[in-house]
């Protein structure tokens, strides 16, 4: 297809809200096509999701492609990708744009196959050069990064969660909302999800955590992780942990931290025996000040940190807790 | 059952950032003196899935599927002494340099010719481009259902039950065979071979086939048949400026430390 024009963002529903990464990315698309002098198009999939086609309006969205139907009420590759490649055809996007999330990870191959494109995964940064999308992401753990362009078109990115600031919401923003039927035929979907599980948190979300303590490998045991919350409750924030420190079963897998798991985006993180591997590192490039109390001096954790404590946990982190506590009973 | 794993062979991810380096003008990452490379430990991981698999079900032929230089032979032995039965390797320059999507479309070129099969396991992605598309387009290319980042994989009665990681928990997730499952670290730990059973993967057997042997095209694979295009790989340098806090003893440096994100008002 030839003459393509726009940035179509997929947007994302979660628990019927829409999820914080639609506005991020769609921050990220209204500043490239601003500069490609293109409108931003937004694509919206669900049950009972029209309403929210408003919302991404106020965030950047020119045009919303609202697609309603009972097939995509939970999401399933098998229904999605059809039901955006429908869009595509109508919307003929220069760039479609994701969140490099659970549903963008495995959606935006799928899609790309069909598009006969390639896509570019958990970019960080997105620019344009000479009318061409240049998209630049981690690789190698996050040792090296790699800056891409797309031969064939549209050319496709998704988008790191957390690294691109949503723009103020504008309500009297003008947009057109267009419907879509999708005609998404149930047999297609070879994939039947049978259960799911929510891993229930109490507290402060990490993503939302202004304050998170980081746990790794050296605490040593599922006990010590208490310790940490302690601290944490103390300070309204949360506790994550490294991928070594949950494979060990001392803290739940979701509150992993790094590549693999959450991106965060805390004001302070305070990283308690935990190395620094780059892949954990992946997940706090939002991270404003990183704190650590490591053991080895040489450990890579203080190249990223503005504090450090050389020492054991052991012997810091209690008087911490207590000087904290004190301080804030002030 | 017929169980095919797709394996690669990696730089170790566990190379120390301080001896990292890329060579800007090729675009490439050059290999450590003394650090070798390793077989992707998701990718073995999902070998270590298709043992269990065979354990459950009392049999199941499993073949181990790579594309890579000639090197890449030991991250195919790996497998095999895990217990494995076979190797294929991809090994021509006419693969290399490819992209996910002509890596893939070689893989999957490969699989067909491996027909009949049951099941194609990954992993989630391999830690050296960090991308995790592979699966994915393996399956599209071949027509199959795909299920990506699973915790569990069960066969029973024809049909496939995956459990998946999400990062707010779990879903699981039936569909049927054949199919292409990509598997993460929470599937546990995978086994680890023993003298006896290294010694006995040498003696099994590894093929090794080209471009021409698959029937594709040249100009498909590798960096000709790639759509997207490096241009450019730097390691990115951080820059902050550790202060560490010195003191007699660890509860004063714990006490100065406290009271300095105080003043900062990050606490
Ligand atoms: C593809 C890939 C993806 C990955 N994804 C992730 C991810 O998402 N998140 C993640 O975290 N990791 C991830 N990893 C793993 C990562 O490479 C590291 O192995 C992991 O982060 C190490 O965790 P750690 O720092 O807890 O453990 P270690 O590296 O073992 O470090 C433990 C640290 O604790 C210190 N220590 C020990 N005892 C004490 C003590 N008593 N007091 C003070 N300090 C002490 C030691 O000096 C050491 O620095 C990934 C790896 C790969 C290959
Ligand atoms: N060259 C290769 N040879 C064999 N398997 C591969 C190759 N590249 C990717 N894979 C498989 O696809 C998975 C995901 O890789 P990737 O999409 O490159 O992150 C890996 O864990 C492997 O199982």
């Amino acid at each position: 297809m030839a003459n393509e024009s726009g940035i179509l963002v997929v947007a994302e529903v979660a628990e019927g809200a829409l999820a914080s990464i639609s506005a991020e990315v769609l921050a990220a698309a209204r500043r490239l096509a601003d500069e490609l002098g293109q409108p931003v198009q937004a694509a919206l999939l669900g049950q009972g999701v029209e309403p929210l086609a408003q919302e991404l309006i106020a965030a950047g969205a020119d045009k919303v492609y609202v697609v309603d139907d009972a097939a995509l009420a939970e999401y399933q590759s098998d229904a999605f990708v059809p039901a955006i490649e429908k869009i595509c055809g109508e919307a003929n996007p220069s760039v479609v744009l994701m969140g490099q999330t659970d549903i963008g990870r495995d959606l935006a191959p799928r899609l790309a196959f069909r598009l006969e494109t390639a896509v570019a995964m958990d970019c960080m940064d997105l620019a344009i050069s000479d009318g061409r999308l240049v998209m630049t992401r981690p690789c190698y753990g996050g040792n090296a990064n790699a800056q891409h362009t797309c031969k064939t078109m549209p050319q496709m990115a998704t988008v790191r969660i957390k690294s691109q600031e949503p723009l103020a919401p504008d309500a009297s923003r003008q947009g057109e909302v267009v419907k879509v039927a999708a005609g998404i035929d149930p047999s297609a979907v070879r994939t039947k999800i049978t259960g799911r599980r929510k891993e229930e948190t109490e507290g402060i979300r990490l993503e939302d955590a202004e304050v998170i303590v980081g746990g790794g490998r050296g605490m040593g045991s599922v006990e010590a992780f208490q310790t940490l919350e302690e601290l944490a409750d103390l300070m309204k924030g949360a506790v994550g942990a490294t991928r070594a420190a949950c494979d060990m079963g001392w803290y739940p897998i979701p509150k992993q931290i790094g590549l693999t798991g959450k991106v965060v985006s805390p004001a302070l993180y305070i990283a308690v025996a935990i190395s620094g591997a780059s892949q954990h590192m992946a997940g706090l490039s939002g991270a404003k000040n990183i704190v650590a109390v490591n053991k080895d001096p040489e450990a890579s954790i203080f190249r990223y940190c503005r504090y450090g404590i050389v020492g054991d946990w052991k012997a810091v982190i209690p008087p911490f807790l207590n000087k904290v506590r004190q301080l804030k009973a002030q | 059952m017929h169980i095919i794993c797709c394996v690669k062979q990696v730089p170790d991810p566990e190379t120390p950032a301080s001896q990292f380096k890329v060579d800007e003008a090729t675009k490439k990452v050059l290999p450590v003196p003394g650090i070798d490379p390793v077989a992707d430990e998701y990718a073995i991981l999902g070998v270590e899935a298709a043992l269990r698999i065979r354990e459950a079900l009392g049999e199941a032929k499993i073949t181990v599927l790579c594309l890579g230089p000639e090197a890449a032979r030991d991250a195919v032995k790996k497998a095999l002494a895990m217990g494995a039965d076979e190797g294929i390797q991809l090994t021509d320059g006419a693969f290399e340099g490819g992209d996910s999507y002509a890596t893939a479309r070689a893989l999957a070129a490969a699989i067909k010719k491996l027909e009949p099969f049951d099941l194609v396991l990954c992993g989630r992605q391999a830690p050296d481009w960090d991308v995790g598309v592979t699966p994915s387009i393996i399956a599209d290319v071949l027509g199959l259902p795909c299920v990506t980042r699973a915790s569990e994989v069960k066969v029973s009665d024809g049909t496939l039950q995956v459990e998946r990681v999400l990062l707010d928990g779990f879903e699981t997730v039936e569909t049927s065979l054949p199919a292409v499952v990509s598997v993460s670290n929470e599937l546990g730990e995978p086994r680890y071979p023993q003298l006896r059973e290294i010694m006995a993967a040498a003696k099994k057997p590894v093929a090794v086939w080209s471009a021409a042997d698959l029937g594709v095209d040249a100009s498909q694979v590798g960096a000709a048949g790639s759509l997207l295009s490096l241009d450019r790989l730097y390691v990115p340098v951080h820059e902050a400026k550790c202060e560490f806090i010195e003191a007699e003893t660890p509860e004063e440096a714990a006490e100065t430390l406290a009271t300095t994100l105080r003043e900062a008002k990050l606490i």
